[in-house]
């Protein structure tokens, strides 16, 4: 694809959707970068970066504007992170940055360089889904299922920060994540029993 | 977004020169006010200087004789979790854990916390022509539109905005200090100076000179921190900004006021101390009684716009109600 200087892969899902597989591939890049702003003077239009995101390296030439999240979905077709606000609202965007749980959608892919970033689609291992994952199907914890992405990344923090010990706290430390669809209660009820499965592992 | 330069500045001394070297750079610390703003065209810089790197001599959390040293590029949970933080000063760990998302928290630092900005609608929204912040002698759109949620202290004619933040309110209260550097040296400045009123010149937040950048920030401890709370009221139970906050820190002696230390915030244009509700407190029994009137006496400048008239009762109950509850502390 013409804008992604990473690894070459197989025809993705998404491209295929959007047609960027073939012989749309500009459009994609215009959508999630705006041209409405001529360069500033002297600007460097591109920035040579590596990012490493569930253990492997990329490097892409990026535009200094760019949020991790548009890194991750535009240009490493890493789609699970969801883009609903794009103002550090919602909550859809959440990754973690060298463990810690992070907006990507405010954070600009420039200052991630020589940090571990890891995203939902890094959380299986060995093709077993991670508990807090499997807690979310068991539970039914989601409709539309938009937020469950970054839901799931900020349960496993609050988790590991030891703010889910109460159905008090976990509600106090995942409000950060809307849930448009209010699937709330069974997202407390999956991360009280994934805490308690990932305090065994 | 506008297009910018990007830079990394490896620690102080690049950091300073880096912004000296062009007007108009801002300094990108946890990029929540910052690049929220950028991408709604409302903060316009020509160059960004990535100060992340600093955190490794500016991330101190610390006790230092009767001063808790805070350094600037300190994250916000984890000045909020820190052990002396929580048993010392409980009123600043509360306004940090009742601000924003764990998210946030874990990207946000104390020195962008402090300047971020208004979240007056029509600031945030470039499509309304009139905001004086935004665009000065544009007018404000404010006055006579969606002002809900802004000041009704430390207004003007010209802008009604509230400076929304949670900690600053703690700092005006305690009487901390800020440790700023720029080109022209180092310097010490009483928080209750770095931001300014509204007048007639909104868009000019704080005392700062161009290129300065806040290095820490320093709290003296007294008999009165431990028995401290920051009480806030807001729409919904979590994850919003205050309506209205007080931030109380007491020292008693026999139920009579020794010190009090009083800060509002969600209702001010700019991180509130009142220093006339400490000081009608002062030497008084606290109750109910003297609680309104310390209430009565913070809220006695205020003017109200219309829709956010309730706010000025409701500052009062919060202020009320966070001097009582924190006179029952078990200290
Ligand atoms: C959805 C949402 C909800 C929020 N809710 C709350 C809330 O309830 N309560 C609350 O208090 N806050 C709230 N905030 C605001 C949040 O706390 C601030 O955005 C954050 O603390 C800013 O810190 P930062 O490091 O990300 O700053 P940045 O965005 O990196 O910087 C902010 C500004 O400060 C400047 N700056 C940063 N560091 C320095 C320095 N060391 N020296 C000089 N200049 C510097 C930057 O140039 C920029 O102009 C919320 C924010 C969002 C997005
Ligand atoms: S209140 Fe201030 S920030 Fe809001 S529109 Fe008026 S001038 Fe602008
Ligand atoms: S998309 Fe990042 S918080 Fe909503
Ligand atoms: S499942 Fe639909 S938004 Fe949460």
């Amino acid at each position: 694809m013409a804008h992604d200087t990473g690894p070459k892969r197989g025809p993705s899902r998404r491209g295929i959707l959007t047609g960027a597989g073939g012989v749309a591939a500009l459009p994609l890049v215009a959508a999630a970068q705006p041209a409405a702003h001529p360069p500033a003077p002297g600007a460097r239009p591109r920035m040579d970066i590596t990012l490493t995101v569930n253990g492997r390296d990329h490097r892409v030439a990026l535009d200094p504007r760019t949020t991790l999240l548009d890194a991750l979905r535009e240009h490493l077709d890493m789609t699970g992170s969801k883009k609903g606000c794009d103002h550090g609202q919602c909550g859809a965007c959440t990754v973690h940055i060298d463990g810690r749980r992070v907006l990507a959608c405010l954070t600009l892919a420039a200052t991630v360089q020589g940090r571990k970033v890891t995203t939902i689609e890094g959380l299986a291992r060995d093709g077993v889904l991670h508990p807090m994952q499997a807690a979310f199907i068991e539970h039914d914890a989601f409709q539309c299922g938009y937020c469950t992405p970054g839901q799931i990344m900020s349960a496993v923090a609050c988790v590991q920060e030891g703010h889910a010990n109460t159905d008090e706290k976990t509600r106090e430390y995942m409000s950060g994540n809307l849930c448009r669809c209010a699937a709330y209660p069974k997202i407390v009820a999956a991360i009280r029993d994934a805490a308690t499965k990932m305090a065994r592992a | 977004m506008r297009p910018f330069h990007y830079e990394h500045a490896a620690d102080r001394a690049q950091a300073l020169s880096l912004a000296a070297a062009s007007a108009d750079t801002h300094y990108l610390a946890g990029g929540t006010t910052l690049v929220d703003l950028m991408k709604l065209d409302v903060m316009r810089p020509a160059t960004v200087v990535d100060i992340n790197a600093l955190a490794r001599d500016h991330s101190e959390i610390a006790l230092d004789g009767d001063h808790l040293r805070l350094g600037a590029l300190a994250r916000m949970s984890d000045v909020a979790e820190h052990p002396a933080v929580r048993r010392d000063f409980p009123l600043i760990a509360q306004s940090l854990d009742l601000a924003a998302s764990p998210q946030i928290r874990n990207m946000a630092s104390l020195g962008g916390n402090v300047l971020q900005r208004t979240r007056c609608p029509y600031f945030r929204d470039t499509h309304w022509a009139a905001c004086n912040k935004r665009k000065p002698g544009s007018g404000c759109a404010a006055m006579e539109g969606v002002n809900r949620k802004l000041a009704v202290l430390g207004v003007s004619d010209h802008c009604i905005a509230n400076y929304p933040g949670d900690f600053a309110t703690v700092l005006a209260a305690l009487g901390a200090t800020v440790d700023v550097e720029g080109a022209g040296g180092r310097r010490v400045i009483a928080f209750e100076d770095l931001h300014r009123l509204p007048g007639d010149t909104p868009h000019v937040e704080t005392t700062l000179k161009p290129g300065e950048l806040i290095t820490g920030f320093s709290v003296p401890a007294g008999s009165w921190t431990r028995r401290s709370l920051y009480l806030k009221i807001r729409d919904r139970q979590s994850f919003e900004f205050a309506l209205a906050s007080a931030a109380v820190a007491l020292d008693l002696e026999g139920g009579n006021v020794r010190t009090a230390r009083i800060g509002l915030g969600g209702v001010a244009a700019k991180p509130w101390r009142s220093h006339e509700a400490e000081a009608a407190l002062q030497g008084h029994r606290l109750d109910e009684a003297s609680a309104r009137a310390a209430a009565d006496a913070a809220f006695a400048g205020a003017t109200a716009h219309g829709q956010n008239a309730f706010r000025i009762e409701l500052g009062k109950r919060t202020l009320v109600r966070a001097l009582i509850q924190t006179a029952k502390l078990e200290t």
